[in-house]
């Protein structure tokens, strides 16, 4: 888990910025963490690694990748809720952008947006109905919206031409499959395992 | 690991509609922009000669001397037409708006020409 004890820093918020801690003689900088917080490092570090394994497969087209990560978000959302789930993923957008050195470099606004829009997606569709919509729906919606979201970047800012369009059916279609495969994968594993047996 | 089939039944009723609409959303996307090619630039020929060749990603609207007057070209949401022209019988400026590489918009009293072009031309040539 050393991947969690260097995140604690990035993820380290001050739930309590009055907390009388003894200043620390090594480090001026000391904040105080909850689990959550530790628990929210632990999966934006799950993600991370998803996302870097994922950065090993070669794609076809550029821009279409399967988005595993996305399929910790899923289960974060499910389980602590929206705001939690927030937080892993802008986490690993950061951090994951820091990784492959593309911090505020056009990728880091793809995923960025991307990824802002996914969640608002996921913030409307977690309140579908459970009985009938599951983790694959929020799934898909949130991978149309994360392709919309990139889309506009591209558009309104990288690429001005209407020659983009034309990839927009593929990555439409890419966004349907991946969702669907992370939307399922993600709800047959929180039907079959608990937190605590994810080992890094 | 978990067989392909076992997966399947994680999905609910609810998430098979989503499926649903999400083909279609893939299919009318595909249907909207793969029919016919979208026009990238607006070519402006005035008296047959080239007048100005200017892309359709910014609004603005282009002063076009010909023959008669000067017709005014107007580029507005990637959309292009003839606002308004000397000639007689106004067929071009009723013509509206051109959205589609290969459409144009002829002028003939003017000499005036508007034509929408994409990244290659479907046409080498137009012959009477």
């Amino acid at each position: 888990m050393r991947m969690e004890k260097s995140g604690l820093r990035i993820a380290d918020r001050a739930e309590n910025p009055c907390h009388s801690t003894m200043p620390d003689p090594q480090s001026s900088i000391l904040l105080r963490t909850t689990a959550e917080d530790h628990h929210i490092a632990r999966m934006a570090a799950v993600a991370l690694g998803l996302a870097i394994i994922e950065g090993a497969i070669p794609s076809p087209l550029p821009g279409v990748k399967p988005g595993l990560a996305n399929i910790v978000t899923l289960i974060v959302l499910s389980r602590h809720g929206w705001r939690v789930a927030a937080w892993v993923s802008l986490l690993r957008v950061l951090a994951g952008s820091l990784l492959f050195g593309n911090f505020l470099a056009p990728g880091f606004f793809l995923s960025l947006s991307g990824t802002l829009l996914s969640l608002l997606a996921l913030g409307l569709a977690m309140h579908l109905p459970g009985r009938w919509f599951g983790p694959v729906s929020q799934s898909i919606i949130a991978a149309f919206a994360h392709i919309s979201g990139q889309m506009m970047v591209v558009y309104l800012w990288l690429i001005p031409q209407a020659g983009i369009a034309y990839l927009i059916p593929v990555f439409a279609a890419a966004a349907l499959v991946f969702g669907t495969v992370n939307g399922a994968i993600a709800a047959s594993f929180m039907e079959e395992r608990e937190m605590r047996e994810f080992k890094v | 690991m978990k067989s392909g089939m076992q997966v399947f039944c994680h999905i609910k009723p609810g998430d098979w509609l989503t499926m649903c609409i999400g083909c279609v959303v893939v299919v009318s996307l595909a249907l909207k922009l793969w029919n016919g090619e979208l026009a990238d630039k607006v070519v402006i020929k005035s008296r047959g000669k080239l007048f100005l060749e200017v892309p359709l990603s910014r609004n603005q609207r282009i002063e076009v001397p010909g023959y008669m007057g000067i017709s005014l070209v107007a580029i507005e949401n990637r959309r292009v037409r003839i606002a308004s022209d000397p000639g007689p019988r106004q067929y071009c400026v009723r013509q509206g708006w051109l959205k589609q590489a290969g459409e144009i918009a002829l002028c003939l009293p003017n000499q005036v020409s508007v034509e929408l072009v994409g990244s290659h031309k479907r046409y080498d040539s137009l012959n009477y």
